[in-house]
């Protein structure tokens, strides 16, 4: 399943790519992208898992960037 | 909306920047010395640094220590507690005008390229219970009436249904000529209605329709990475944590056999300073960003990144002819036999009801009005010709060699190499029709450029006839061509010129017959493709109006942004490196560090955001 998302507060390219490896890594996810340019979080996720990705994955960015928001 | 200069948190930043400056600037003035002047430099130092002092703390709790922001106040607390006061606020000022410079910058050039995409309107007008309701356009249902008024923007893809007026069609085809339309004509979504009032039938739901889809492939297309994109990921990955254990290095090991405890901890700071690689980071995607931005200014699409670094590598480019090189529509060039009008007029009578491009061609070359009622036993052999009686004669209108083999003899000096039809009347042959397509206009000055860009092979491949082929290859003084290829075919071609390259085959064509064949090239571009699924699907790139002038054009964008690119690259890797070799041996003080993380930063932005510029 494939999810756009949109991010806020992100002022840095490098904790972007930080952010994206961070994800990537999370259980259930194919694949993770962060387009810095557009402040878009693509996230490709194994069905049913969506929910607990993105719970962790907001943990993860917020551990990056402490201001950072993931929104819908 | 986002139209706004700057956000308001960049106003925030820019105040607290300006304060702190003026602060920072009266610390100088006050006339204390030694620990005391950590007083007025702690002014400046916590107006400007407090956010990042805040995040550091709060990462520091969360337990990501390695951090800009962690390191940054690292650097200038121990700036502080050496007594280099001046250096610790200058550490978190500039870095906060780097900052700021940096999103400002950002937020610039995503305006820009979304700006020149501002394709779609946020309203639409629609016809419910014979009232006009305005709804936002992704609540219009395919077969609602909209009205779209002149000045306005077409919202959706869809056919009009009644009024006239032009379009400006600028910002999807770049074309500067207003396109007339009326009743019954289709319309693409993001054209801008010129004169008159329109009523327009929804075809295609908003997300669907021209304008936001191509939207959201410009938007997109950055999410291609290029390798160089790939590489500064790695390479920052690696560039932080070595640069922090050299300077863990730095600060303890000499030292221990030197001794000058604060010198060389002092200098370890430094290098906590330049351990930012974000220059490098940001420079590159918005490079790319500009450039993809740029180019459908000038109305060519590019699906990403990758491509565009690609085709800056271009050493062949391979064309198809009709519709590509020609502009694929044939007209009549000349009639022979002894009674032209007449063979032209039975040519025409018999082709009446064919759609095929040939037979259109033919009924536009005979002026006369067509009449049913003189056609009988109509039968038509598809890829042949047709055969039927015209006023009670039998007549034959086709290829050559099918008239032939009905036992008609066409004369040699009558059989002429190149798309001929040919016209027989009852036993005997009548005539001969000479149709030609003809080369595009700015087709020989386009590929006359791309050689000077020093694209080394241009090549042709074409379905049609080897005589035909031969005479456009000439005209346009190509280095080879394939004839009579069927689509297959066209693909093996273009595999076997890929194994004799150098860099990047590109391929050109319409983007309706030759899906198959843009993939399989490096680089597939589409010509006309704006509303083709098929095109759009299938290519790299989509050259939005049919001129080839946007080829040289798209090359040179692509070239430059691979140029500053790797400028920005060499550039910022140099300086960082540079300036840590100067600070490993006493030859830099901290305001060298500052420049190699800040103004590095900068002058790279900088240099990215050329690509925006419109002159290529």
């Amino acid at each position: 399943m494939k999810k756009v998302y949109r991010i806020e507060n992100l002022c840095c390219a490098n904790c972007a790519r930080k952010i994206e490896e961070g994800i990537q890594k999370i259980q259930g996810v194919k694949e993770a992208k962060i387009v810095f340019m557009t402040m878009k979080l693509t996230l490709d996720v194994e069905d049913g898992m969506l929910d607990s990705v993105l719970a962790e994955a907001k943990k993860i960015a917020r551990k990056v960037e402490p201001e950072c928001e993931i929104v819908g | 909306m986002r139209d706004r200069r700057m956000t308001k948190k960049q106003k925030r930043d820019l105040f607290r920047i300006l304060l702190a400056g003026v602060f920072f600037a009266l610390a100088f003035l006050l006339p204390l010395d030694g620990g005391w002047r950590a007083i007025p430099f702690a002014v400046p130092y916590l107006t400007v640094g407090f956010p990042v002092l805040k995040s550091a703390f709060l990462s520091l709790i969360r337990g990501q220590w390695m951090n800009e922001t962690f390191l940054m106040t690292v650097a200038s607390l121990g700036a502080f507690v050496l007594g280099e006061f001046a250096e610790g606020v200058a550490v978190m000022l500039f870095s906060a005008v780097g900052e700021l410079f940096e999103s400002y910058a950002v937020g610039k050039s995503r305006r820009s390229v979304t700006e020149l995409m501002s394709l779609c309107p946020d309203k639409a007008s629609v016809l419910r219970e014979n009232q006009w309701v305005d709804l936002a356009p992704e609540e219009v249902e395919i077969g609602d009436v909209f009205r779209v008024l002149p000045g306005e923007k077409i919202p959706l893809d869809g056919k009009i249904c009644s009024g006239e007026s032009s379009l400006d069609t600028r910002s999807l085809t770049g074309e500067t000529l207003p396109r007339d339309v009326s009743e019954g004509d289709g319309v693409l979504s993001g054209c801008v209605n010129l004169t008159g009032v329109l009523q327009i039938r929804a075809e295609k739901i908003f997300e669907e329709s021209t304008a936001s889809r191509i939207l959201a492939m410009v938007e997109d297309a950055t999410a291609n990475r290029a390798k160089s994109e790939t590489f500064v990921a790695t390479f920052a990955r690696w560039y932080t944590p070595v640069v922090l254990a050299i300077a863990l290095g730095l600060g303890l090991i000499p030292p221990l056999f030197w001794g000058g405890w604060s010198t060389w901890i002092y200098r370890a700071l430094e290098f906590l300073v330049v351990s930012c690689p974000c220059a490098l980071v940001i420079s590159v995607p918005l490079s790319y960003f500009g450039g993809i931005g740029g180019a459908s200014r000038f109305g060519v699409l590019v699906k990403g990144s990758d491509r565009l670094e690609v085709l800056a590598k271009t050493d062949t480019v391979v064309f198809d002819k009709t519709g590509t090189l020609t502009q694929g529509t044939f007209r009549v060039t000349e009639v022979l036999g002894k009674d032209p009008s007449l063979v032209l007029q039975i040519a025409a009578l018999c082709e009446q009801f064919s759609n095929h491009p040939i037979a259109k061609s033919l009924r536009e070359a005979c002026k006369l009005p067509l009449s049913e009622d003189r056609v009988t036993d109509l039968s038509e052999e598809s890829g042949f010709g047709v055969s039927a009686k015209v006023d009670g004669i039998p007549c034959m209108v086709g290829k050559g060699d099918w008239i032939r083999s009905r036992g008609i003899l066409i004369p040699d000096e009558f059989s002429p190499a190149g798309t001929c039809v040919f016209v027989a009347r009852g036993d005997e042959w009548l005539g001969t029709i000479c149709l030609g397509d003809r080369v595009r206009e700015n087709a020989a000055q386009s590929l006359r450029e791309l050689r000077k860009l020093g694209v080394r092979r241009l090549e042709m491949l074409t379905g049609d006839g080897d005589s035909v082929a031969k005479s456009v290859a000439q005209t346009l003084a190509l280095d080879g061509y394939r004839a009579e290829l069927l689509p297959a075919d066209k693909v093996e071609a273009l595999r076997t010129l890929s194994r004799e390259k150098k860099g990047t085959v590109v391929f050109v064509g319409d983007g309706m017959n030759d899906a198959p064949v843009l993939v399989s090239a490096d680089v597939g571009i589409a010509m006309g493709g704006v509303g083709s699924d098929a095109a759009m699907e299938a290519a790299d790139a989509v050259l939005m109006h049919d001129d080839l002038s946007a080829l040289p054009r798209i090359l040179r964008l692509a070239r430059k942004t691979h140029r500053i690119v790797l400028q920005n690259l060499i550039f910022s890797i140099a300086v960082k490196i540079g300036v840590m070799v100067l600070i490993s041996f006493g030859f830099a003080n901290m305001w060298y560090a500052v420049f190699a993380d800040v103004g590095v930063s900068v002058l790279a932005i900088l240099n990215a955001m050329r690509t925006l510029s419109k002159k290529i």
